[in-house]
């Protein structure tokens, strides 16, 4: 809404406002039937969004004969949660989020120290190489993950972590993008913030961490954000090194539940309406930092 | 990093020069601090890289070697592999689940790219000036995207479900027969094609309602007042300026559309009769790696998929001058 109003603010009077869209003409003030007509079309798009995820939930409350009623009825009878239950003791589910939890934190803890120093080395220090091993990054981000994951199997194998929480998010703990997104921030600061800290005798360590590490503190919440949802959505990476459902996080989780209850779908829109609320949540409260996050990003990893 | 080396003397005799220049000029502002400071700097640098290069050169550059290797190479069952040349690049050139696999993943792409129509639409709808509830849609528009996948899937399967899905039972009303959508082997792909659209409307959204903020607002009063009306100047106006935002939209899209994975694996689960119908290249890889022991084939298969993703983002980026006009 702010960036919206804007553009109009900056009019000295509404009454000079030229509209560039639906009904032309400066005489615009008034309700215009083109907005009512571009919210009727914005009103069924936004339904066909969302309607879904109202079904699912919907859904998740009725009991299995119910939700096979023809014709259907929308609402449950009654709001029993007898089907989240059943997720709950059919599958070790808690076990799966709080995996797909550890999962993100790794992940997204991993990324902000590892991709952060770097970013800073790459932005703001003198050192031989930094060429060659900034282009050695760069096409580190162009290669597709699936090109990796064969022996990057392997590897988590050979160091006996199958089935293990830090299987999951190992490899995920580095990202060239990362290390790009931030690098830019860093990058834009001032010189002589730095100049000031060294003459009061700071080392490097000590300036990235207290001076230049708070300056991009948007940057590292974008990419915080960013990592998050794609940790906790990834499902090829869980489903080839943790096949152990105690081991699963909840996305692979879900193909389980799929392959157990078939079906049942109260079962299943309960247990999927559980494993995408925390996301929903975090986006619900990080909005701003998601959308930058994700005009920043591009591509998934 | 074994590049290291070779290119160590260029930069020594850079650092020399730079050195000497400070040297030269000691009374010159920065220099002094310059002139203590790389030495140390230099090895904090390092120390500050050291971590990622570890994590970079074990799970990314180590493998990525190691795929080129095992797709020369024939995996026996009880261990025991062996070199076999381009077997298994034969294999996947003459296997024909790759080529099915290839038209799948094709029609994805497709399908994929019609969501820029799409989202370029709605971003230029949610542009109209003085329109309230804006961030009110984008927030609605844009839940489906962060979504994890396999609900999203389970999610959808329900509502195409054949006999008591919530798409047949709209269809209905409107005397329209619905089917198994997602069993049917015909419909299939475009089933989960519809789904890929839905849930990535939002994310393109938001490239291209930021691209269209930064069309200057003269550009539309001055047309207005040549007498362009909406669709005038949506088309002369809004969508040239708007190309560079679109092109960058549909090099994503592709390389996002190819490598589709999570929908198909969840919308067709293994009992399902349209399994191989919907099959993408990403999928077959998964197949063929984890489910029946032919990593060698995998491995050629996804630098078939590699080499399939640069052509066509080449292609794009040389078919750009055609169409994207920089402002």
């Amino acid at each position: 809404m702010p960036e919206s109003a804007t553009p109009e603010s900056a009019m000295p009077a509404p009454a000079t406002a030229g509209a560039y869209g639906g009904t032309a003409g400066p005489r615009r003030r008034r309700f215009d039937k083109g907005s009512v007509a571009t919210h009727a079309v914005l009103c069924l798009g936004a339904v066909i969004m969302v309607f879904p995820f109202v079904w699912q939930v919907l859904t998740a409350y009725k009991t299995m004969p119910e939700s096979v009623q023809v014709p259907p009825s929308f609402l449950p009878e009654s709001w029993r949660g007898d089907a989240f239950r059943e997720v709950f003791s059919a599958l070790p589910f808690l076990e799966m989020l709080g995996n797909s939890l550890l999962n993100t934190l790794g992940r997204t803890l991993g990324q902000l120290v590892f991709c952060s120093l770097a970013a800073y080395a790459f932005a703001r220090m003198q050192f031989r190489g930094k060429n060659v091993l900034f282009a050695i990054f760069l096409s580190v981000l162009m290669v597709p993950a699936q090109l990796l994951i064969l022996p990057q199997h392997q590897i988590i194998q050979e160091m006996g972590l199958l089935n293990s929480v830090p299987a999951l998010f190992l490899p995920g703990m580095f990202s060239a993008f990362g290390v790009f997104l931030l690098r830019q921030f860093f990058m834009s600061l001032p010189k002589e913030l730095e100049e000031a800290a060294r003459i009061d005798g700071a080392g490097s360590l000590r300036i990235f961490w207290s001076v230049m590490l708070p300056l991009v503190r948007p940057a590292l919440a974008a990419l915080a954000v960013i990592t998050s949802m794609w940790s906790w959505n990834d499902l090829l990476w869980p489903l080839v090194v943790n096949t152990d459902p105690e081991a699963m996080p909840i996305s692979a989780g879900l193909t389980s539940l799929e392959g157990q209850f078939l079906t049942n779908y109260p079962v299943l829109m309960a247990g999927s309406a559980v494993a995408s609320l925390p996301m929903l949540i975090l986006y619900l409260l990080l909005q701003r930092h998601f959308v930058q996050g994700i005009a920043l990003s591009g591509s998934k990893a | 990093m074994a590049v290291f080396p070779s290119t160590a003397a260029a930069q020594a005799r850079g650092k020399y020069r730079r050195g000497q220049g400070a040297r030269q000029a000691p009374d010159s502002g920065p220099a002094p601090t310059r002139n203590r400071g790389p030495r140390r700097t230099q090895r904090s640098a390092y120390l500050f890289l050291t971590p990622i290069a570890i994590g970079f050169l074990v799970f990314y550059v180590w493998p990525l070697l190691q795929t080129l290797g095992f797709s020369f190479t024939s995996f026996g069952v009880f261990g025991g592999n062996t070199w076999v040349g381009g077997e298994n690049y034969e294999r996947v050139v003459q296997d024909v689940t790759v080529g099915r696999a290839l038209r799948n993943t094709l029609i994805y792409t497709a399908l994929g790219l019609c969501t820029l129509p799409v989202a370029i639409v709605i971003a230029n709808l949610l542009n109209r000036r003085g329109l309230r509830g804006v961030a009110i849609y984008r927030a609605l528009y844009f839940i489906p995207f962060i979504t994890l996948p396999s609900a999203v899937g389970l999610v959808w399967n329900w509502l195409y479900n054949g006999d008591f899905g919530m798409v047949n039972q709209a269809l209905s009303v409107i005397g329209v027969d619905g089917r198994y959508w997602v069993s049917d082997p015909t419909t299939a792909v475009y089933a989960i094609g519809l789904v890929m659209i839905w849930s990535q409307i939002g994310y393109y959204l938001i490239i291209f309602i930021a691209g269209i903020k930064a069309i200057p607002q003269d550009y539309y009063e001055a047309a207005e007042l040549d007498g362009a009306g909406p669709l005038r100047r949506f088309f002369s106006i809004t969508l040239p300026l708007l190309s560079p935002s679109i092109f960058f939209a549909s090099v994503i899209c592709v390389i996002n559309s190819l490598q589709q994975f999570d929908l198909i694996y969840v919308m067709t689960s293994a009992n399902n009769p349209a399994l191989g119908s919907t099959e993408s290249v990403l999928t077959l890889f998964y197949q063929w790696a984890f489910e029946e022991n032919s990593q060698g084939a995998a491995a050629a298969l996804a630098f078939l998929l590699m080499l399939l993703i640069a052509l066509l983002t080449y292609v794009q980026f040389r078919l750009q001058k055609r169409w994207v006009h920089y402002a």
